[in-house]
């Protein structure tokens, strides 16, 4: 078997007996990207010598005895808005020109003292603004299972680099569905966390009471091994919760016997492609065959859940993005006569047209006069969502859902219709609004050949529950498995 | 709720932004068209619920205030567009 078809832990495996070097697993992954990267684009900044270096390091540590962990020496690629020191973190965006942070986000220190080998930055919508991945500046990522198509977003090149076998696993960063939209048009697994698992410390901010990273990765068992990695609280991220990292990985047993998992019927219904319904339904019938008992109940609040969240995501966007001037980072636009025209011709000119729609239309729904009306009544319809969330876990150990409505939409489809594109983020979104930990697993494909993805949506800190249904479903199914047909079979 | 010009003139001036003429027509459609829709919020009464800015119950983080290095100015001026050896640079802005 080629390793580029190995899951990150089999590949951890290998290395951790010695029969495949990390400097080996990083020049075939290296190999594999030089030949995917001019087909789906889902690299901005690739890592030559300096991945191989890292792999070398982390093998040296590995011959003198250090354990490190199950994913030493298995090369990662993370999207392009988590700060690697040095090494240029571009949002996908003009306006950071060819910033380099001067610090690594503090999940990227955990990584590398895991072992871990970046080989790196994955493109992305710029500010991780879109569903689709085609605002980047960058240029649109492609979907390896159909180049016309789009791999989803925030996070496409993420999950397509690890479609394409470019690299084992990724992470990503998911604000209303951004890991876990992607993960289901491009056939791989990912997962957002609960929020406060993992610091967001040199997580660029979009909009920071929704914003949480997770990985992406061919299983579920590698997911774990990622959050094992990178969960638990971090004193620079004061929303960061009290949590124990660890023991993810080593919970998974396979057993959903007596689990109870409800189906809201609010996300079955109109909008919803059938092909779609049927592979998620059928997940739940996989489950229920394992010993699980699955049944369906109303979630109403489903109708509020798009609008509440682009106030809020809109609002906090504008916000945050207001650092970006063309003073302290990256790119400065020139010929501008004074200091506010240098940030408006900046700006102006180094942002894209979603980015400044979302600004605006934050800086809208908080300007005076409608600040009432717009973002606080979103905050309150927040805490509805939040609640029905709650009352559903009083009843339910998880919640199954399909991921995106349908499968992966062509190439500049999506972009004319900002407004459709938003609804299509409305089995996403509401996990964000809640802070629940959500996963998206490969439960088959259309009759076009493209994935589809179930969502298994768990209490807040239910990581392990929710983990543990998707290996269970991961035994019994074969989709994780599949690889798009790649440039070396066509 | 009408979008205007005047308005997307409003917000674009406290964003920092300049759209052009036929830019700023096609946002104001299309932020007119994204509020229409959000207008569903109001079907849902929330005269009694507290508005929820963090959704878990985090209170204020504290910690020892003990002085410890912070990054090295060198460092962060290096990724500014145009700085000099301590300072980022702007175009004077007080006469």
């Amino acid at each position: 078997m080629e390793l580029h078809a190995l899951t990150a832990l089999q590949l951890g495996e290998k290395i951790r007996a010695g029969e495949v070097s990390p400097v080996e697993a990083a020049q075939a992954a290296l190999d594999r990207v030089r030949q995917e990267q001019g087909r789906n684009n889902a690299f901005i900044t690739v890592l030559g010598d300096a991945a191989l270096s890292e792999a070398l390091e982390t093998e040296k540590q590995l011959r003198a005895g250090a354990r490190l962990s199950p994913l030493a020496g298995v090369p990662m690629g993370l999207k392009d808005n988590i700060c690697t020191k040095g090494i240029k973190t571009s949002c996908a965006s003009k306006i950071l020109g060819d910033f380099a942070p001067p610090y690594d986000a503090t999940l990227v220190q955990r990584l590398r003292a895991a072992g871990g080998v970046l080989l790196g930055k994955l493109n992305m919508d710029e500010f991780a603004m879109g569903s689709t991945s085609e605002t980047s500046f960058y240029g649109p990522v492609r979907n390896p299972w159909d180049l016309t198509r789009v791999p989803g977003g925030s996070s496409g090149g993420a999950a397509a680099a690890v479609a394409a076998g470019e690299c084992w696993y990724a992470v990503g960063s998911d604000t209303g569905g951004s890991i876990r939209q992607p993960a289901a048009y491009c056939g791989v697994t990912g997962m957002k966390p609960t929020y406060g698992t993992v610091s967001r410390y040199g997580l660029v901010a979009y909009a920071s009471s929704l914003d949480q990273m997770g990985p992406i990765a061919r299983t579920a068992a590698d997911c774990a091994a990622v959050l094992d990695l990178i969960m638990g609280r971090d004193r620079r991220d004061g929303t960061s919760l009290e949590v124990e990292s660890g023991g993810l990985l080593a919970g998974l047993t396979g057993d959903v016997r007596g689990m109870k998992i409800g189906l809201p019927a609010d996300c079955f219904g109109e909008g919803l492609e059938p092909e779609v319904r049927a592979c998620v339904l059928a997940a739940a019938d996989v489950l229920r065959a394992r010993g699980a008992q699955v049944e369906e109940f109303a979630l109403p609040i489903m109708r509020y859940v798009v609008p509440a969240y682009y106030m809020i995501a809109a609002a906090e966007a504008s916000s945050n993005l207001s650092r970006f001037d063309g003073v302290k980072y990256g790119w400065r636009a020139e010929g501008y006569e004074d200091l506010t025209d240098l940030y408006s011709k900046t700006r102006t000119e180094g942002f894209g047209s979603e980015v400044k729609r979302r600004i605006l239309l934050g800086a809208f729904v908080l300007s005076a006069g409608y600040y009432d009306a717009y973002y606080k009544k979103a905050l309150q319809v927040k805490a509805v969502i939040k609640r029905a969330y709650d009352e559903a876990f009083e009843k339910y150990d998880l919640l199954l859902t399909p991921v995106a409505p349908s499968t992966a939409p062509r190439l500049g489809e999506s972009l004319d219709d900002p407004l459709k594109m938003y609804l299509s983020d409305i089995y996403t979104v509401p996990l964000n609004l809640a802070g629940l930990p959500g996963l998206s697993m490969p439960c088959g494909f259309d009759g076009g050949g493209m994935p589809i993805g179930a969502q298994l949506i768990g209490p807040a800190l239910g990581e392990a529950k929710v983990l543990g249904a998707a290996h269970a479903f991961q035994l019994d199914t074969d989709y994780h498995t599949k690889m798009p047909k790649g440039g070396d079979a066509q | 709720m009408k979008i205007t010009e005047e308005m997307v003139d409003t917000i674009s001036a406290l964003s920092r932004l300049k759209l052009p003429e036929e830019e700023k027509v096609r946002m104001a459609g299309e932020l007119e068209r994204i509020l229409e829709y959000v207008e569903v919020l109001n079907t849902l009464d929330t005269a009694a619920v507290e508005p929820m800015s963090h959704v878990f119950p985090v209170k204020n983080v504290f910690r020892a205030d003990v002085v410890e290095p912070s990054a090295d100015r060198r460092d962060l001026l290096r990724n500014a567009p145009i700085p000099d050896e301590e300072a980022f640079l702007v175009p004077k802005t007080v006469e």
